[in-house]
């Protein structure tokens, strides 16, 4: 049958009982399986989930230094932060970026460069990074963010600092500049250990002085423990380790002076080095042209860099540490000391010279700058004309090997270790160095025009500041030094960079006031520097150069006129002034510039103006005769009590901030 | 009539020990509620109110004869089935499913009527028919079940739909289906499973079952839920980290602190202790019930207050389960402890029922 029914109530209700007893029993069962359950989480697995909760409450939160400030020698910021708004997203959290990007830019403008520099960093970047979208902002614009906030998950204002470089252009080369840290910077810092200390840091030194100092300027990155919520937002503080600041780093360079040195090169290419002949300081250092150092904080746009990279003119090339060019007759001299010292020339012997020079037994003419010659010359008028013949005969009877060997002394053919990267050794030429780059053998006649300081020979700016300096100081040949103190914010403590002696020099003094005595004339009427020099109330000793730049052939002519703009010679000048007590030298190079006592010459003299005289060239004076800043801070502290390397922390003697 | 006298008669209605019992865990449910919202006085108010109003209702209830209660199982199962097809043709849409019908004055969850309508439907029709029943009325009783569930799966509502057949379900095993029909359902079942894994399942529910068998595999999206609140479990240890100290509750790391996910709140704060004691509760809220039950005086009565008694451990071993990572997550709140009216007040009147069945004995006749 297909029904039954329920013959005894008596029975139902039992059968009732007996499935509700079963059913208790099964409901007291699932919830022993349930207690079981909780006993396994909160007791057997306790560690485990205490530990996963901690994971997820606490947030280990950067505080990030304030990278130090670099000034000059007179406390002005040539590179400073400043704090600002910036907008930035987080990918992960918007829930949809491009209906983010577009609502946003309904409240906030944002321009089209801003939205492809997103998209470069997005690229690039992995998905949970932040990043900005718009910087400066407004107070009005972050106000009305503020207030449609709830609206923008993942999107939030930030108050960031911003690297500022306020001189733009005119310190491009020395000060160089930050850029976001990239895959290269993460490898290095790793493998040197400071990766941790970077964590929350978008950007690094890159370049110049930025780059060079950067563990220094960067600072200790704290580390704030923060108690979170789960979407990230900071509850309370539980801890902190606050980040040290950066150093302050103070150079030896005046904003002015390198302010002057660039106006005066106009619309010329080249490069300017003037350093402290007392300490090896550089007062100094101009490549031109420059590049505006703020476009690369940001990561610069394509079009600019573009522009910068493919510019003829090469901004990006710092010429006074890369700019290797033949020195001319700058190299005189040196030569002269060289032929004094060793004894090749006393300074009483004279040559006659007939405009030209041969080698014994060869018909070939090395011609000299003047083509009917100079007549009698003894060695300080060789230097004060700039006779090309009595050095073609100096350097054949002095030898290659032993050229070389005492223009090293000076210097030349290595690098000058000036606290910035990427700077060439230029060219010494040697016999052995010959083998070695062409492996060829040496001509005689290659050390005739070695003499004159063309051939073979590559000398950068620095390299013939440094050379100089070693003259007027009277042979300290100092590595040329970018710092000049720098100061720990912790402690409030100034340390001074004490000056570096590479090589001293022993000349013979009545030697060394010879060739001193004949720089001195080059600036003076019958010198090749004297129209530039003329009128100067201190003593200014220099010595003009022309690097030639094309070949002239045996019975060509040089013609100004008929060469192109960037076929003309160099134009190249070296000084100190007052050469009764040398405060500065000067190396100056102009591409293209022609000859280097009516371009080059000009530009030194002016440099030493302004640092002897307060003098301010035209083009910078201010509109209101304002009376220029004449007052300059004197030397560093003397050597004893100046001590290691910035790069040796452990070793520094204290002096209060002056 | 003394007007102090009726006062005393409106409460020897209730059972005594129950009563007790379902204080103690509104008591509880009272700070915790006040713990996970953050001590928020609008809501600890709200909770309140909503407390008074689910006890006066359970108090009215009880008053109420079993004899009026089976009048009434015929008509509002009939008016549940009206709203859910109402709701199927003209509902809101909230949070992807349509379970909501708007009465222009307010918005209902006809579902939520249908927790206490189908059992009392099922237990009136089985009591209705007890003299003749045949196996053809079991068929019939399933029917009555499945129209209503159909609706709600279809909105969908897979917990409520699940948990409104396991009462009704409950019903049919205490009216005496027999075990060789069960175990023969259960087989049927197990065989359809990919049938109802493939077309009647929808792809979020799909995906709720898959995280639980392994949460890690989708940690930010559905099973985050799961990850978030076994790790406040769990981290509660033996004694928990103190009323409103959970970081994982006060930080925002547990979904639907209030409602759903309350237990964890629950389980963080006061550990395994306070667990012991919240299932003690339960255990006997379920014992006291079933023994009421036992000896309710007639058909309606036991099946109605059996099955509602053996749907609100369910509700809490679903919930419990759920929050602990051993069931799906199928949005049930904690019965008596989460924040939210509407099934406390479901869930009172239905204990409302078991006293009213319990304390009206004498006058039923059997």
């Amino acid at each position: 049958m297909s029904h039954y029914r329920l013959i005894d109530p008596d029975e139902e209700f039992q059968n009732y009982r007996r499935r509700l007893r079963f059913a208790g029993l099964v409901a007291g069962l699932l919830f022993l399986v349930l207690f079981g359950r909780f006993v396994w989480l909160q007791v057997l697995q306790y560690e485990r989930y205490q530990s996963l909760a901690e994971n997820n409450r606490i947030a280990l939160v950067p505080a990030l230094p304030s990278r130090g400030a670099i000034l000059d020698r007179n406390g002005t910021a040539l590179a400073h932060n400043y704090s600002s708004h910036t907008l930035e997203i987080t990918p992960s959290k918007t829930g949809g970026l491009e209906a983010t990007l577009a609502n946003l830019s309904r409240i906030i403008r944002i321009d089209p460069s801003d939205y492809k520099r997103f998209r470069r960093l997005l690229a690039e970047s992995k998905n949970f990074e932040t990043l900005p979208i718009r910087a400066h902002l407004t107070e009005e614009e972050v106000a009305r963010f503020a207030v449609n906030r709830f609206r923008f998950p993942g999107v939030e204002i930030r108050a960031r600092q911003f690297r500022q470089y306020p001189f733009g252009a005119t310190f491009s080369h020395v000060i160089g500049y930050i850029g976001r840290v990239n895959q290269k910077d993460i490898e290095r810092l790793d493998e040197s250990g400071q990766l941790a200390n970077y964590k929350g840091t978008d950007h690094i030194g890159k370049m110049g002085v930025e780059a060079s100092y950067e563990p220094w300027l960067h600072g200790r990155t704290g580390i704030e423990k923060v108690e979170i919520e789960s979407s990230g937002r900071p509850v309370r503080i539980i801890s902190r380790a606050p980040p040290m600041a950066g150093h302050e780093i103070y150079l030896h360079l005046d904003a002015k002076l390198q302010q002057v040195a660039e106006s005066t090169f106009g619309d010329f290419r080249g490069a300017l080095v003037a350093l402290d002949p007392r300490n090896g300081g550089v007062l100094a250092l101009v490549s031109k042209p420059g590049f505006d150092p703020n476009l690369f904080v940001d990561g610069i746009d394509p079009a600019n860099w573009g522009l910068l990279n493919d510019s003829p003119d090469r901004p990006l090339i710092n010429r006074a540490l890369r700019g290797a060019y033949p020195p001319g007759s700058t190299i005189k001299p040196f030569m002269a000391l060289a032929g004094l010292e060793l004894g090749v020339r006393r300074p009483s012997d004279t040559i006659s010279d007939p405009g030209y020079y041969s080698l014994p037994g060869s018909r070939h003419r090395f011609r000299d700058w003047k083509k009917d010659g100079h007549g009698l010359v003894d060695l300080k008028r060789s230097i004060v004309i700039s006779c090309d013949t009595y050095y073609y005969q100096l350097a054949q009877q002095m030898g290659i090997r032993n050229m070389h060997d005492y223009l090293a002394k000076f210097g030349f053919g290595r690098k000058s270790g000036i606290d910035l990267d990427g700077e060439l050794p230029g060219v010494l030429p040697s016999p052995e160095w010959k083998q070695k780059r062409f492996k060829q053998p040496w001509w005689p006649g290659e050390t005739v025009i070695a003499g004159i300081g063309q051939g073979y020979n590559l000398t950068t700016p620095i390299q013939l500041a440094v050379a100089t300096m070693a003259i007027a100081n009277g042979g300290n040949v100092y590595k040329p030094q970018l710092i000049r103190a720098w100061r720990d914010p912790a402690t409030g403590k100034t340390s001074y960079a004490a000056p570096e002696t590479l090589s001293r020099i022993d000349f013979k003094p009545e030697f060394l006031e010879l060739v001193r005595a004949a720089m001195v004339d080059v600036t003076r009427p019958g010198g090749t520097a004297a129209v530039a020099s003329a009128g100067t109330p201190y003593l200014l000793a220099g010595k003009t150069g022309t690097a030639q730049v094309v070949g002239i052939k045996q019975n060509e002519r040089y013609d100004e006129s008929r060469v192109s703009a960037r076929n003309r010679d160099h134009a190249l000048f070296i000084a100190y002034a007052p050469a009764d007590n040398p405060k500065i030298v000067v190396a100056v190079m102009v591409e293209n510039g022609g000859h280097g006592g009516s371009t080059a010459a000009p530009i030194a003299r002016k440099v030493a103006d302004y640092w002897l005289l307060g003098k301010l060239p035209e083009a910078l004076k201010p509109e209101d005769a304002e009376t220029p800043e004449t007052e300059l801070e004197d030397s560093p502290p003397p050597e004893a009590e100046a001590v290691a390397q910035p790069t040796d922390t452990t070793a520094t003697t204290e002096r209060p901030n002056p | 009539m003394n007007p102090k006298r009726s006062l005393l008669r409106l409460f020897s209605h209730l059972d005594m020990p129950l009563t007790t019992l379902l204080g103690l865990l509104l008591l509880l449910s009272l700070i915790v509620v006040a713990s996970a919202s953050g001590e928020n006085t609008d809501k600890i108010l709200a909770h309140l109110f909503n407390m008074g109003v689910a006890l006066s209702l359970m108090l009215i209830v009880s008053q109420v004869p079993p004899q009026r209660l089976m009048q009434f199982a015929l008509p509002i199962y009939a008016l549940g089935v009206i709203l859910l097809l109402g709701v199927a043709v003209f509902g809101d849409v909230v949070n992807g499913s349509r379970r909501w019908l708007n009465l222009g004055v307010t918005r209902i969850q006809p579902s939520e009527l249908m927790r206490l309508a189908v059992p009392m439907m099922l237990a009136w029709y089985l009591h209705y028919r007890q003299e003749t029943l045949m196996r053809r009325d079991y068929v019939i009783a399933v029917g009555l079940l499945l129209l209503p569930v159909g609706f709600i799966l279809k909105q969908p509502d897979l917990g409520t739909a699940l948990l409104i057949s396991a009462s009704g379900f409950y019903i049919l095993f205490l009216g005496g289906l027999s075990w060789r029909v069960i175990l023969g359902l259960g087989a049927a079942l197990l065989a359809f499973l990919p049938i109802v894994w493939n077309y009647l399942l929808h792809d979020y529910q799909q995906k709720r079952v898959l995280t639980l068998i392994d949460p890690a595999s989708d940690p930010l999206g559905a099973g985050y839920h799961i990850i978030q609140s076994t790790i406040a479990i769990g981290s509660g240890g033996w004694l928990g980290k103190g009323l409103g100290s959970g970081t994982q509750a006060q930080l925002d790391f547990l979904p639907e602190r209030t409602t759903d996910f309350i237990f964890a709140v629950y389980s963080e704060e006061l550990g395994l202790l306070g667990n012991a004691v919240l299932i003690s509760l339960y255990a006997a809220i379920l014992w006291r019930g079933l023994h009421l039950a036992s000896h309710a005086p007639n058909l309606f009565g036991r099946l109605l207050s059996g099955a509602i008694i053996l749907t609100f451990f369910t509700y809490a071993f679903v919930n419990m389960g759920m929050v602990s990572g051993i069931l799906p997550v199928v949005g049930v709140p904690l019965p008596l402890v989460s924040y939210g009216g509407t099934s406390m007040v479901t869930v009172l009147i239905g204990f409302g029922i078991v006293m009213s069945v319990a304390t009206h004995k004498k006058l039923v006749k059997t």
